[in-house]
């Protein structure tokens, strides 16, 4: 299996170089066949090792390529880990991945419109973004079947470049490139806890490697450090690991280079920004659940902000007006989820999450970007409405993704969310309490916010204006395929999945849940069947909240809308604080773009003026040089050059020497 | 060991020679004179090649020896030799020279082929600086790099030439003489100048603070370290590309080299008693500069500030050692510590070399150096845009270049010596990001600027050449550092060993702060015993 699972990583890779470096020499056509092939072999051999796990107990692979480098006694090595959480990422991220790949084709087609007729740099770039994206296949399975923390962090940071690539695309757009430097920026704010948490790991355990580090965790559990006053190792690196998760899976605060990143094309918005990328921190809190199981404190941190991102972006869901941007909060909000439930150590379910969403989030933004091309790039629903008589396929799939997204019942999403909301109910963690309720009201808000938007773009009056209309058509098949695909996913996977992956022992010792925390008990005790589980959701209060907001937004912008199209605008208008507050996502863009961005520029501008330039070089350098001169200066007025001065001075001289001879 | 060939001879003198024949060719025939500099200039990184290929990782003996009578009566020799931590360096220094050589070609105008000696010469010289084992000869190698130096600036760079050189001669001037000073001191000692002897020297305690502070003055102001690196961001604006190159790929790493060779070695008790001092001037660099290189408005200026917050990982590295000791109880993580630095040294010089030459490229095109007068780069010149990005992201330590693995090595030992060293670090995650990508974004990105930016024309074949071969070092070393790293291994875990040994005399040995020589053995701290 090693080569099958070496072959998976490097197809995609081998795609990216040759798509990316002979771009010019293959044409479109060859470039993106190239991507494809490499990224379906890849999908090809993750699907099959999946299909090992099930069907023929395929046993945990572990295994090295090759030493990266030997220092102080740890071997940072590059390696594999593939288990049953991996195989489950690598299909998940591997499909998704080919079906952008194939709807790529279509929503790309046209992209020399979107760059200056004499810039160079746009001739080629429907080459260089099939290879992008598989740069970015290749970095994202790098972190998800890394065996150690080294390999991890490289996956997490190479993801991070290609992101910032993909964000900052259309780079003739000021707002891009704004976009991508600020998901980078932000990124690495994370990362900077992420690093520290990895020299913790280093430091205690002397190891890089997961399963050794694992393995002897315990070990350590009521290890003390004398940081921040005494705390709990194991909660240090826990907490440092997840600050890198709260940058790449955009928790609060670190959460607000997500909705900038929606400047990047609508493939990546899909396959990095929705489905794979995001959810790497919440992967990672998954796999290092051996080392989470052993600090409450670091759960509870967890918990809490999760459901503090699930519930606050999504409201501010309700107020965008950009398509994409809607999807976005929405994906924040879902970000949330998974990670709250990762927090309750729930990580079967907020893993179930992460795939269920995948799916029906990918879908979303795909159909949107459907949208988008059939609009002629304009992404402002304002300007949309009865979308659903020119675009059906596009109608349909975005329907089933937003019933998916609110968890209607039967859909994927209703599986996976439920589960974690019932799974934070039984947590007797610190914060718990503060999660569920946050993640009930949550479920209201997330159909609201789903539902004004496929309202407000599939029904109600035709918005747009005359010329739009007359070009408004059904995208072509390499969009409309990928669409199916997902929605067919979107509504059964939460069927096919939720017994292995809940209740029987899928993860096996991939996952570690000490009973304590064992919160996914009560769902295993009573489940009959997954009909059974659906029905007993409908006596859920989470399934009335979700039917009232879906109820709710059909009122407001489905019929009120019809004989009030401005009924959006007044509300907006009538809540005024709330709306100011929300279109001003609480302030955080403000405060961090005024104290980071301006604060740091004016350190730096105080340092180098007032530091390099007055103090060290104006004071001591070119202070003692002038003090030097002077002296200098002083000095020579002792060698003037007359005679009567010498003579002068030696007589003054020769009577004070013999002043003191006589004295003495 | 001694070795038969006199390997490191030919390094040093094979492009000195060279140089000289340049400069006797004269400037009637360019052709000529050009490919004769780069023929001399690549024998030399072939011969030095060699020195690779022979070298014995296993020992940490020195290597290569060359051991030569030169001034009898004071008992001075041409000693030569190079262990793991020296060989490198020199490779570095004869790799590097190349692409100065190749970008100094068609652009220099002015007396080409004097500008093309200078850096033959200039490269015999630091060769000899990292061979040199007879401090009389280190010391002539160390202040025979300031001419030619002093000469590319001084004739070959910008308006305010004259102001740099002198500042940049004074400084390190300023600094060598209280190592002569200390040199001459210890030879009185050890009645010679062999550099191995100078480190079996027994010190007390306040020769060694008076040796450590004098050998700091001239290192410090080499690296450059914080305060005293006000000197480099002027003579980098002055400086023509390829002395800008010479500057930061190598000259800097002279100071690096000389903590381990002299400062450390010489005087560890000192050194372990003073460290305080470096650190808090590593973490300086760190973050000091780091802002300060934020608000730049000049391109070198701006890698020039970027040099000195990387080479504050260096020094960290270098000195984490005694503070590792200190809270742990064992020296595990200082010989990550030091291979950091080191690697972050090698790793530099490419990454700084070659954002150096992407700002000659502009430079050499639209005669600014100015970020405002750029934006939309990428626009015309892809393929240098893409070549300045991946720099930048190298800068920034993006792993899978070599610009992570020093800094990775080097968090990853502060951490274990206190957590605060390793936080104020590791803030430069987010600081080299923040100054070079946000010169990236307002340089390359965007809309086309100015006409001058609409006319640029995209890399020709020997920029290429240059970058190329810069890029493929910085992601071998990224990918692979095992190589880099295997060199040097036995040799500064011999260092660690060396330093971890009181060197005061019996009569001050209850001063020694270590105690016992520090265990090697790589223990885990124990579970009660954290930090």
């Amino acid at each position: 299996m090693e080569k099958v699972y070496l072959t998976i990583v490097l197809a995609p890779l081998i795609g990216a170089i040759v798509a990316g470096f002979f771009g010019g020499r293959i044409g479109r056509r060859g470039a993106h066949s190239v991507s494809i092939l490499g990224v379906s072999v890849s999908a090809a051999l993750s699907l099959y090792t999946l299909s090992r796990f099930i069907w023929h107990d395929e046993g945990t692979f572990n295994g090295t390529l090759y030493t990266w480098m030997v220092s102080d006694g740890i071997r940072f090595q590059v390696g594999f880990l593939v288990d049953r959480l991996t195989v489950l990422m690598m299909a998940t991220v591997t499909f998704v991945s080919l079906m952008v790949h194939i709807y790529t084709i279509g929503y790309m087609a046209d992209d020399e419109h979107n760059w200056p007729h004499d810039s160079k740099v746009g001739t080629n770039s429907y080459q260089r973004f099939f290879s992008y994206i598989s740069l970015f296949t290749f970095a994202m399975l790098m972190l998800v079947m890394s065996n150690n923390f080294m390999q991890l962090f490289f996956g997490w940071e190479a993801v991070g470049l290609v992101s910032y690539l993909l964000i900052g695309f259309w780079s003739v757009r000021e707002s891009a490139i704004f976009a991508n430097l600020k998901a980078f920026l932000v990124n690495r704010v994370g990362d900077f806890g992420f690093i520290l948490g990895i020299a913790a790991v280093a430091m205690y355990f002397n190891s890089m490697d997961y399963k050794e580090v694992f393995a002897r965790a315990p070990e350590f559990a009521q290890t003390q450090v004398a940081v921040f006053g005494g705390v709990s190792l194991m909660t240090l690196i826990c907490v440092l690991l997840f600050i890198g998760a709260m940058g790449k899976s955009a928790q609060v605060p670190l959460h607000v280079w997500l909705p900038d990143s929606m400047e990047g094309p609508t493939p990546i918005s899909a396959l990095i920004h929705a489905a794979t990328m995001v959810t790497a921190g919440v992967f990672m809190v998954a796999r290092m659940s051996p080392l989470y199981e052993l600090s409450d404190t670091a759960l509870s941190f967890v918990m809490i902000v999760g459901a503090t991102t699930a519930l606050f972006t999504g409201l501010i869901g309700l107020v965008q007006s950009d398509i994409k941007r809607v999807v976005a909060y929405s994906t924040l909000s879902q970000l949330g989820y998974m990670v709250t439930a990762m927090g309750a150590s729930a990580y079967a379910a907020g893993i179930f999450h992460l795939m269920t969403h995948a799916f029906f989030k990918a879908l979303l933004f795909l159909a949107a970007g459907s949208v988008i091309l059939a609009m002629h790039h304009d992404q402002d629903i304002r300007n949309m409405g009865a979308l659903r008589k020119y675009l059906p396929i596009t109608w349909i799939t975005f329907l089933v993704g937003t019933l998916a997204l609110t968890g209607f019942p039967g859909l994927a999403g209703s599986f996976s969310k439920d589960a974690i909301i019932e799974a934070v109910e039984e947590s007797t963690l610190y914060g718990a309490h503060y999660a569920s309720v946050l993640l009930t009201i949550g479920v209201v808000v997330t159909a609201l916010y789903s539902f004004r938007l496929y309202f407000l773009v599939f029904h109600g009056k035709e918005r747009m204006n005359d010329h739009t209309r007359h070009h408004l058509h059904e995208s072509p098949w390499v969009v409309t395929v990928p669409l199916v695909a997902l929605a067919v996913l979107s509504a059964v996977s939460g069927w096919l999945a939720i017994e292995p992956l809940l209740i029987g022992d899928w993860f096996k010792d991939a996952i570690m849940v000490t009973p304590a925390h064992d919160t996914l008990m009560k769902i295993r005790e009573e489940f009959h069947g997954p009909l059974q589980y659906v029905i007993h959701g409908l006596h859920s209060e989470v399934f009335y909240l979700s039917m009232g907001g879906m109820v709710g937004a059909g009122l407001i912008w489905w019929f009120v809308h019809s004989f009030n199209p401005r009924i959006d605008e007044q509300i907006q208008k009538y809540s005024g604080p709330l709306t100011w507050v929300l279109v001003n996502k609480y302030g955080c863009d403000d405060f961090n773009q005024r104290v980071f961005g301006g604060g740091s520029q004016s350190v730096g501008r105080v340092f180098w003026k007032g530091g390099d330039e007055v103090l060290i070089d104006g004071a001591i350098v070119n202070g003692s040089a002038h003090s030097v001169g002077r002296l200098a200066g002083l000095t020579s007025r002792l060698q003037t050059g007359f005679l009567y001065h010498y003579a002068i001075a030696m007589i003054v001289g020769l009577v004070g020497l013999l002043t003191i001879f006589v004295a003495l | 060991m001694e070795s038969g060939f006199p390997l490191l001879t030919l390094t040093i003198w094979l492009p000195i020679v060279g140089g000289i024949a340049v400069l006797a060719s004269g400037d009637g025939n360019r052709q000529f004179t050009k490919w004769m500099a780069l023929t001399f200039a690549v024998l030399t990184f072939v011969v030095s090649l060699g020195l690779w290929l022979g070298f014995d990782s296993s020992t940490a003996q020195m290597q290569f020896v060359e051991h030569v009578s030169w001034i009898p009566s004071f008992k001075v020799f041409y000693h030569l030799g190079v262990d793991g931590i020296s060989m490198p360096l020199i490779v570095l220094t004869t790799f590097v020279t190349i692409f100065v050589v190749v970008a100094g070609w068609d652009v220099i105008t002015y007396r080409p082929s004097q500008y093309l000696a200078a850096f033959l010469i200039m490269e015999g010289i630091m060769v000899g600086v990292f061979a040199a084992l007879d401090a009389l000869l280190f010391y002539v190698f160390w202040e025979a790099m300031l001419i030619p130096m002093f000469i590319i600036i001084g004739v070959w760079g910008g308006p305010n030439r004259v102001y740099a050189t002198i500042k940049f001669f004074l400084f390190t001037f300023f600094g060598s003489v209280f190592m002569l000073v200390a040199l001459i001191y210890l030879y009185f000692k050890a009645g010679s100048f062999s550099i191995l002897d100078f480190q079996a020297l027994e010190l007390g305690m306040n020769a060694q603070v008076l040796i450590f502070i004098a050998f700091l003055l001239a290192f410090a102001v080499k690296v450059p370290m914080f305060p005293v690196h006000t000197w480099l961001p002027d003579a980098h604006v002055e400086a023509p590309t390829g002395g800008s190159v010479i500057l930061a790929a190598i000259m800097l790493k002279i100071g690096g080299y000389g903590f381990l060779r002299f400062s450390l070695p010489i005087a560890p008790d000192a050194s372990a008693s003073l460290d305080w001092l470096i650190i808090a001037m590593s973490l300086i660099a760190v973050v000091y500069i780091g802002f300060v290189a934020l608000v730049q408005q000049d391109m070198k200026k701006l890698i020039a500030y970027s040099s000195i917050a990387h080479m504050g990982f260096v020094t960290l590295g270098f000195f984490i050692v005694f503070s590792i000791v200190r809270h742990s109880g064992v020296s595990t993580g200082s010989v990550m510590g030091i291979e950091g630095g080191m690697v972050q040294m090698i790793s530099h010089g490419f990454i700084s070399g070659a954002l150096f030459l992407c700002v000659g490229v502009l430079y050499d095109r639209v005669h600014s150096r100015k970020i405002a007068d750029y934006g939309g780069v990428i626009n015309t010149m892809p393929w240098f845009g893409a070549f300045l990005v991946f720099f930048a992201m190298s800068n920034a330590g993006l792993p899978g270049t070599s610009g992570f693995v020093g800094e990775f090595m080097v968090i990853l030992a502060a951490f274990r010596a206190d957590f605060w060293f390793a936080f104020l670090a590791a803030t430069t995650l987010v600081l080299a990001a923040a100054f070079t990508l946000w010169m990236v974004k307002r340089v390359v990105f965007g809309e086309v600027a100015n006409p001058q930016v609409a006319a640029l024309q995209d890399l020709n074949g020997r920029e290429v050449f240059n970058l190329g071969a810069l890029a493929a070092a910085v992601l071998l070393f990224g990918l692979w550092p095992a190589p880099l790293v295997n060199v040097m291994h036995t040799t500064v875990q011999n260092l660690v060993t060396q330093v971890g040994v009181c060197k005061l005399p019996a009569a001050e040995s209850a001063a020694c702060l270590r105690g016992k020589p520090i265990p090697v053995a790589s223990l885990a701290p124990s579970a009660d015993n954290p930090f």
